[in-house]
């Protein structure tokens, strides 16, 4: 099998788990909110608007969004640098990101983390990550600590390919294994480990590191929301009930260069190749057109989950450009507990 | 403060029984490290620990230091106190990220949301013949994290105490115990009691020279005292007991006191502790010094493995009233 036929979005034998009408609306609705924060996100970075950098995850919002719908809110996940998605979709509210990314005092980390740092532990969310593969300790940690506090809480961990360089990923694994942990591994592979194709960096398969631990390991085309989520539904369940860890390959493709400035990308990737994902493997598309389909909605009701997204997008940037910045006496609080 | 005691315990039965006392205290208080459970570490420090609480909580891990310590910064986010155990000072370089760049930042990243209730236990110290890489003293990387905490006892008492408060800090806390010290034997009382951070402890009352000392150079200190003694030079010996952190107005204060100081550490001379604290004398007593405040650290070699270059490394009481006899006219 050549990478394009792994990336491509190919009906499983088996039908998934069918979201039904509401949840289905929800799903998209959350793609939607991802997609339009940071869309926003972009613009405020070209306006000069957003202090630093930031890392758009547009184009993988179907991963971020069907493993958090299979989980609950006190599940734990830990993000990356290319977090945004994770965190929406785990439940957070969008004005509050903004107002972080802003640097604004009413942020969810009050202004402190920025885009890299997300946390908020009121939704199950451990922390972004700005270190490649850093987060994987604290994930597999928060699995251990469900077991040993006896809840049936499960971690999930983000990661991109290019955390698969780092050695840590395979040593919580091979704890997680060995301790039978409720922790799913969630690699992202969007084909590029910043500037670079994947295929330069990892030798070998990525499922077949997993498995060299026993861990259950499968792979998906990312880009379609059912397969998701109805993957994630069964490692999740396995996790909850004592089948210990797993590790799940999602196959994706971000439009956006690896940071807002990564404009001129031509000497790492084709135009047509993101064009290719852009129009025939966008995962909002698939799932829209799967909802028409089905009868689940039509075109109108679409319209209105966009224009409904829009005007909370909007409200948010407007709350967060209105938000004061942190009193410079914020500045040397929190470092101690 | 705790009643007086006669009994008599060694380093490393202080360590194991604070451990143990917060253990049974506090069900969320675990230990995970390398051959911590049956083997009770390499220095037996853990031994019974395991039969009295299981494997469940006294975890032994692969080796493999920046995963289960980053194991252990997830699982102090989410509600257990983790003691993680690095067998050698010298391997905290390989869990560094999950220290310095995870636990450290998590809390002040966060808002202020997140806690990471963390002990990191590992060690310092060289004369054991161990060469390179089992011997340094790297307490001072961790002190220079804003997040971190760093306790270094010098006695069974303090070891106990420090410890404990370690466990129930709210901050990771990263504790230094010199290997050459676990035998070491003192009073320590049987029941429960902490030390607070950021408390120095004078160890010896005097009135022409401060002698500070951290660890293991706190006997190296005292011992030099009581050589100055003969000489007719009364020394003070300090104990900052916590580097991060750090009570600077007990340094400053004996500093005026005796007009004269020499700071004593293990680590590394340059950009050491000692250089540290020699800045904060500095600054707070600049016009009650009669001499240069003076520095004693570890040679800035890599420790050599032969006894005979390794002993010219490492800070002894010889070297110390040496350096005193110079800060006195007439001597």
């Amino acid at each position: 099998m050549d990478n394009k036929d792994k990336n491509s979005v190919q009906q499983k034998p088996e039908e998934p788990i069918r979201p039904d009408k509401e949840h289905s609306r929800h799903i998209y609705r959350q793609m939607l909110t991802i997609r339009k924060f940071e869309e926003n996100v972009n613009q405020l970075y070209t306006s000069a608007k957003m202090p630093g950098l930031s890392h758009l995850s547009i184009g993988q919002e179907a991963v971020a969004v069907g493993v958090c719908e299979a989980l609950r809110s006190d599940d734990y996940i830990t993000s990356t640098h290319r977090g945004h998605g994770h965190c929406l979709a785990k439940g957070a509210k969008t004005n509050l990101m903004f107002a972080e990314l802003l640097g604004k005092a009413s942020g969810y980390c009050r202004g402190k983390g920025g885009s890299m740092h997300i946390a908020d532990q009121d939704s199950g969310n451990l922390g972004a990550n700005a270190i490649v593969g850093g987060s994987a300790g604290i994930a597999t940690g928060a699995a251990l600590s469900a077991k040993m506090r006896g809840t049936d809480q499960v971690a999930v961990c983000f990661f991109g390919d290019g955390a698969l360089g780092q050695g840590i990923i395979y040593e919580v694994m091979n704890m997680a294994s060995l301790w039978n942990l409720p922790v799913i591994y969630v690699c992202e592979n969007n084909l590029y480990t910043e500037y670079t194709h994947y295929t330069e960096t990892t030798a070998g398969d990525i499922t077949a590191r997993a498995k060299a631990f026993h861990i259950h390991a499968e792979e998906i085309a990312g880009q379609d929301i059912r397969q998701v989520y109805s993957t994630s539904v069964e490692l999740v369940e396995r996790a909850r009930s004592g089948k210990g860890p797993s590790f799940l390959l999602c196959n994706t493709y971000r439009y956006f260069g690896h940071h807002v400035g990564d404009i001129n990308r031509a000497y790492y990737r084709s135009k047509e190749e993101e064009n290719e994902w852009k129009t025939n493997r966008d995962p909002l598309i698939i799932f829209a057109k799967w909802m028409t389909n089905n009868e689940i909605t039509d075109e109108s009701g679409i319209d209105l989950i966009e224009s409904e997204v829009q005007s909370e997008i909007e409200d948010s940037v407007k709350f967060a450009l209105d938000a004061p910045y942190p009193d410079p006496e914020e500045v040397n609080k929190h470092v101690y507990a | 403060m705790p009643e007086l005691t006669d009994r008599v315990i060694t380093f490393s039965q202080a360590v194991n029984e604070a451990l143990a006392e917060e253990m049974r205290r506090d069900k969320t208080v675990f230990i995970i490290g390398e051959d911590v459970a049956e083997a009770g570490t390499p220095f037996k420090v853990l031994s019974g620990l395991v039969e009295e609480f299981g494997t469940e909580r006294v975890l032994d891990s692969p080796i493999s230091e920046s995963g289960f310590t980053g194991i252990g910064v997830g699982a102090a986010m989410t509600g257990m106190r983790p003691v993680v155990d690095i067998m050698f000072g010298d391997f905290m370089t390989i869990s560094m990220d999950q220290i310095a760049n995870q636990a450290a930042k998590i809390h002040y990243m966060s808002g202020g949301k997140l806690k990471v209730p963390l002990v990191v236990r590992t060690n310092l110290g060289a004369s054991r013949r161990s060469a390179a890489q089992h011997s340094q003293s790297l307490h001072v990387w961790l002190s220079h994290i804003p997040g971190l905490q760093v306790a270094l006892p010098s006695t069974p008492y303090d070891a106990k105490g420090l410890l404990k408060t370690a466990i129930r800090e709210d901050n990771p806390v990263i504790i230094f115990e010199d290997k050459m010290m676990l035998q070491d034997k003192g009073n320590v009382p049987e029941e429960d009691y902490t030390i607070p951070f950021g408390v120095a402890d004078i160890k010896r009352e005097g009135s022409d020279i401060t002698l500070i000392g951290t660890s293991s150079m706190v006997q190296v200190a005292l011992e030099a005292a009581d050589q100055l003694e003969q000489l007719n030079i009364s020394a003070e010996v300090i104990d900052p007991r916590t580097i991060m952190p750090l009570d600077k107005k007990t340094l400053i204060d004996s500093a005026i006191k005796t007009s004269r100081v020499i700071v004593i550490d293990e680590g590394y001379d340059s950009y050491g502790v000692t250089a540290e604290i020699a800045s904060v004398i500095a600054e707070g007593a600049f016009y009650h010094l009669e001499a240069p405040v003076k520095r004693i650290g570890a040679m800035d070699v890599p420790i050599p493995f032969s006894p005979v270059l390794e002993d010219l490394t490492v800070p002894n009481p010889a070297m110390v009233v040496e350096k005193a006899k110079t800060l006195f006219s007439g001597i």
